[in-house]
């Protein structure tokens, strides 16, 4: 029993109910091979990083899917391939981390730990800003210090006598 | 009175110090990356797109490779550019 994950941007030219015709399709046509969805995540309208066939933004979708084996793979991507709403598509095998780091992203623990995760982060950064605030901050007094110190030590200790 | 042990601590002597670098993979737990998840991905990739090294990260050699693997299937939906500038 194999799980997969296939996720594809469709075209956003077309129309909201023609969009989620396009997944639902593909829903049906794994149903139809015996797959068992599992989930079904829309992402929505994304900006694309670069321009796909002159189109700037698509609408992602994920379907995550089990499977005994993995002969209708190359049926579904044979499908996507020839459908002209997918602007493109990728069919990845989950490992038994992927299906724990999905399910645990559906119950909503993945973003806790995320922000948790993203605190400690933004405390290293803070921490990081302030040393390279002592950093910057300690050069400057610093060479006028050793100045000060190393070239007459003496003087300094001579000042420190006058002092007392 | 400014004695000897004062003017020891004058300059910081952390300041050469470097920080140990580490797999935050291993430290933290994590042991699966998302390849659609593009903000996360953005840690490991440079100015231009580009897979920053092991020797930059930190990561150990069995999460770089997963990482390599993430950033490269995020490239192909789209989700990183190939090739850009000013990224971050």
């Amino acid at each position: 029993m194999n799980q997969y994950e296939v996720s594809f941007i469709v075209d956003p030219v077309l129309s909201g109910d023609e969009i989620n015709a396009t997944a639902q399709t593909y829903v049906d046509h794994l149903q139809s091979e015996g797959c068992k969805i599992v989930h079904v995540d829309e992402m929505g309208l994304k900006q694309l990083a670069y321009p796909i066939s002159k189109r700037t933004s698509g609408v992602y979708y994920c379907i995550e899917f089990s499977s005994e084996s993995g002969d209708m793979i190359s049926k579904l991507e044979l499908a996507l391939r020839r459908d002209e709403r997918i602007m493109r598509f990728l069919v990845v095998r989950l490992d038994k981390y992927g299906v724990k780091y999905n399910d645990d992203k559906r119950k909503g623990l993945i973003g806790k730990k995320k922000a948790v995760q993203a605190d400690s982060k933004n405390r290293d950064g803070k921490a990081k800003e302030k040393k390279a605030v002592s950093k910057t901050a300690a050069p400057s007094p610093a060479p006028a210090a050793a100045k000060a110190a190393s070239p007459a030590p003496a003087a300094a200790v001579a000042v420190a006598e006058e002092e007392e | 009175m400014a004695s000897r042990d004062d003017i020891k601590f004058l300059s910081n002597p952390k300041i050469g110090q470097k920080r140990k670098k580490y797999c935050r993979f291993r430290k933290y737990g994590i042991k699966y990356i998302d390849y659609k998840d593009p903000d996360f991905l953005k840690q490991f990739v440079n100015e231009q797109g580009k897979i920053l090294p092991r020797r930059i990260t930190g990561n150990s050699l069995k999460y770089q490779k997963k990482v390599a693997t993430a950033v490269k299937r995020a490239r192909h939906l789209a989700l990183l550019p190939f090739v850009t500038d000013l990224l971050k």
